[in-house]
């Protein structure tokens, strides 16, 4: 009898205090929909009793059902066979249970039978997912793929598709990546033409990597515009299943065993263009990848959680020199380590998801004409803090999942090393969190700019001038001491005025960042909660020498490496 | 739907999850100390009822005699899929052994009309008798079948039911309607988020009451107006009293209840060396010689 959420204090603190009240406000339109739907809230009290409840049916299925299935998942994972792809019958059994407890269209409108929850309260239900059995999320968490086409599709699209990834009958993936084209998609070459008596739209080519890529619906970046090479001559269609789209093979992986990772070849997929031509990547698929980095980051954070929990009852359980090795400091010192991580990247997670969240609700506000002049500012604010926010929170979370889950098997010992514990399952599965949807190299890429425009600083100011007390304040003010060494580490690099100095500098400037803003989240929430105050402590103590040597660094205007990185590399 | 299945579920003490108070210094179950959840196996009994709502269309009313709290399990089912609920309680049914509960709830079948199959967990993991299932057949003169794992097949006048036996199992056809006692052999569904959201709201009229400070008379038509708006929702829970179902004052609740409990022992079982005896005329031989020297026998 596990519950993955009534036993994560942290987790129902996070939801509990998040403060989403005007996330759900948004998201119900003022509570609008409690007259014609009899399962929408009608206050925000109400809406929040919903995200608790909901969450602690999840978290029962997670713990109940999904993890006691997981090892043999891993071991066996989906069966391919004359170009079919059979999930493994515990992976069915699975989304069965997902479906039956009616969480498959969590952020989809009321109309199309979604639950329209914020994406902060999906995150939470992909974390608990993923603490269960981390392939598992790779199915459930492709609702981003519905939610984008409820964004951009046209109005009989929707009808057509939203209603059925609501109640689990389809499924979707993202074909995205080609042999030649990861990082680099504005290359995409699979090619989309137009008959043109008919108008239809049909697909050639070929798409690598793609996750679950024997759905049913499949979102497709694809070059609409003969004649283009870049990213502006590519649109997005929607692909059904049907016999001209080929499942080629699928991947033999290092981790996420339970889920199917195709190769996919088309031949003259019938195709429906999904919003405007040209707009594919630049908008649409920029937008859905956000969405997918903000899912990752909640499946890093769920690994680290398993891969946490089983080293800190290995630790307090294993007896060496007649104690248990937790006592010993060079054990408790990774323990917490690992735990003040954790806790750091859930901060930060959850303030992304509710930073996307009021995005999300500002944007829908002003589509639907409904918007003043101080709801305009307020869309364009979420939007630059979400487009910063997003990708320092994935390279956070996922670069910390690889951390927690490496010291979870060292802590484990000869023992972490045998596929006998879990461990060595976590460690494999979070070694792609950091790589897909993006490298940690590509999300400091996406979030320098930010860095660079100090987006961040009214949230900053904010955060600091919370009502702190004693030891909180001063950690605080340590706090805002780096800042103030941030602010001349980036106008240093900025003054410089040499990409690739910049370039070389950007990772440095993100982290530096992420300490900070994740510093003053700490402070906040231990400010609510007198037992998260040494966390929070921990966090500030740790980030200043590594702030330091990043802030030397970047200061030390040293472009050796840019000069002589070829010596080094060849030698 | 062509069906109607009755599922007779009871709200208990969870008693897989014991703290140090879970016993009473008289040796009774401290109900207060404990989590009351939804029986385990009546679950299954519900999940049986859901499949066969999926398979042939059946409408799945579950009922159970309790304490108004009781509400609260009547509520976990609509999250789960049946379609109504009700709630026999009534300060005279308090004291109920299995005899007067039964009877209480063959009273409430007979009130709620006709039915193909009722449907019961084998038993009930507070007083574990598994007796008030076959019983209620008894009383309602149907064919009882107990042990259930699975419904092979439903039509109209018979169901025919595959049920655990000792080393095995068979597979039995009975006339409708019947009534099935069901095991721990399926994995009931998970509550669903969107039929959480709807009833969560759904209560009885003593609950309604209740948040109308008991018995504020002046509220009278506020009241009334609310458990109107819920019954139009379908949000009311009903609910019935002894009266309402035609119970015999006598034969329900402690005066209905002939169970005495004389003493309360706990027992505790210890595992003495195993002994290995040949399986020949002449190791059963010896066996039996030596259980009769020791008066284990005779």
């Amino acid at each position: 009898m596990a519950n993955f959420f009534k036993d994560n204090s942290d987790l129902v603190f996070t939801l509990n205090n998040l403060d989403l009240t005007e996330v759900a406000s948004l998201r119900e339109q003022n509570y609008k929909f409690a007259q014609e739907f009899d399962n929408a809230p009608t206050s925000f009290e109400d809406a929040l009793d919903n995200y608790n409840r909901v969450l602690e049916i999840v978290g029962e299925i997670c713990g109940d059902r999904i993890e006691p299935r997981s090892r043999t998942v891993d071991e066996e994972g989906p069966h391919f066979e004359n170009g079919k792809v059979t999930y493994h019958p515990l992976t069915v059994q699975n989304l069965k249970d997902l479906e039956q407890a009616g969480v498959m269209g969590v952020m989809l409108e009321h109309r199309f039978g979604g639950l329209n929850f914020p994406v902060s309260v999906y995150t939470m239900m992909t974390e608990m997912v993923s603490r269960a059995d981390g392939s598992l999320q790779n199915i459930f968490g492709l609702q981003d793929i519905a939610e984008t086409i409820s964004f951009f599709g046209s109005e009989e699209q929707k009808q057509k598709y939203l209603p059925g990834f609501a109640s689990g009958e389809f499924d979707g993936s993202m074909d995205l990546t080609e042999p030649d084209f990861g990082s680099d998609l504005q290359s995409v070459r699979l090619r989309a033409w137009q008959d043109e008596k008919t108008g239809q739209w049909y697909l050639n080519g070929m798409k690598r990597f793609i996750t679950n890529g024997c759905a049913q619906v499949h979102l497709v970046l694809a070059r609409s515009e003969e004649g283009t090479t870049d990213g502006r001559g590519l649109s997005m269609f929607i692909a059904e299943k049907c016999p001209q789209l080929v499942v080629r093979r699928i991947e033999h992986k290092l981790g996420i065993h339970g889920v199917a990772t195709c190769e996919l070849q088309y031949n003259d997929v019938p195709a429906q263009l999904c919003g405007k031509r040209r707009f594919g990547l630049i908008k649409y698929v920029m937008s859905l990848m956000n969405g997918a980095r903000v899912a990752i980051s909640g499946q890093a954070v769920g690994i680290a959680e398993a891969a946490y929990r089983e080293a800190r009852k290995y630790a307090s359980e294993r007896m060496q020199f007649k104690k248990s090795i937790d006592q010993f400091p060079a054990i408790y010192d990774m323990l917490s380590n690992m735990k003040v991580k954790l806790t750091a990247a859930r901060a930060l997670l959850y303030e992304t998801t509710r930073t996307v969240d009021l995005r999300n609700g500002y944007n829908d506000l002003v589509e639907r004409g409904e918007a003043t002049a101080d709801d305009r500012a307020k869309q364009k604010y979420y939007n630059k803090v979400a487009a910063v926010l997003t990708p320092m929170c994935k390279a956070l979370a996922t670069e910390m999942a690889n951390q927690v889950t490496y010291d979870a098997i060292q802590i484990h010992g000869g023992t972490g090393y045998m596929k006998d514990f879990n461990v060595e399952r976590f460690y494999r599965d979070a070694r792609i969190t950091n790589i897909y949807e993006g490298t940690t190299q590509l999300q400091v890429v996406a979030a320098i700019g930010g860095v660079i425009q100090r987006d961040n600083d009214v949230r900053i100011k904010e955060l600091a001038s919370l009502d702190f007390q004693g030891k909180l304040a001063r950690l605080r003010d340590k706090v805002m001491e780096l800042h103030e060494r941030q602010l001349k580490a980036v106008a240093f690099v900025a003054e410089k005025k040499d990409q690739a100095y910049h370039d070389l500098m950007a990772r440095s400037l993100v982290e530096m960042e992420t300490y900070i803003f994740v510093g003053l989240l700490l402070l906040r929430d231990a400010m609510k909660c007198e037992e998260r105050a040494a966390i929070a402590e921990r966090w500030v103590l740790d980030a200043v020498p590594e702030f330091e040597k990043r802030f030397m660094r970047v200061m030390s205007g040293d472009v050796t490496l840019i000069d002589n990185n070829r010596d080094i590399i060849d030698y | 739907m062509s069906y109607t299945v009755l599922v007779f579920v009871k709200q208990v003490p969870d008693t897989q999850n014991i703290s140090g108070d879970a016993m009473t210094p008289e040796g009774t179950v401290n109900r207060a100390a404990l989590p009351a959840i939804f029986n385990p196996e009546d679950l299954n009994a519900l999940e049986l009822a859901l499949q066969l709502k999926d398979r042939y269309g059946a409408r799945v009313v579950v009922a159970t005699m309790g304490m108004p709290a009781a509400a609260e399990v009547l509520r976990q089912a609509l999250y789960r899929g049946a379609d109504e609920a009700v709630l026999v309680t009534d300060r005279a049914l308090a004291g109920a052994d299995t005899l007067a509960t039964s009877y209480t709830l063959s009273c409430c079948a007979k009130k709620l009309g006709k039915f193909d199959l009722i449907l019961c967990g084998r038993q009930a993991i507070d007083g574990d008798t598994a007796q008030v299932g076959p019983q209620i057949a008894e009383k309602l003169k149907i064919p009882q079948l107990c042990y259930v794992e699975e419904v092979r097949s439903l039509e109209k006048g018979k169901v025919v039911v595959r049920r655990a036996i000792e080393g095995g199992y068979e597979v039995l056809e009975s006339p409708t309607p019947a009534l099935l006692t069901v095991i721990d052999a399926n994995e009931p569904r998970p509550m669903n988020a969107k039929k959480l959201m709807k009833f969560k709201r759904a209560k009885t009229a003593s609950e309604v009451a209740k948040s109308y400070a008991n018995a504020n008379y002046t509220e009278g038509a506020a009241l009334d107006e609310e458990l109107k708006k819920l019954e139009k929702n379908g949000l009311l829970i009903r609910e019935f009293s002894a009266k309402d179902i035609d119970a015999d004052p006598g034969r329900i609740g402690f005066p209905g209840s002939p169970t005495k409990v004389k003493n309360v022992m706990s027992v505790v079982l210890t595992a003495s060396e195993a002994k290995s005896v040949p399986a020949t005329d002449e190791g059963i031989s010896l066996l039996i010689h030596e259980l009769i020297s020791d008066h284990t026998l005779g």
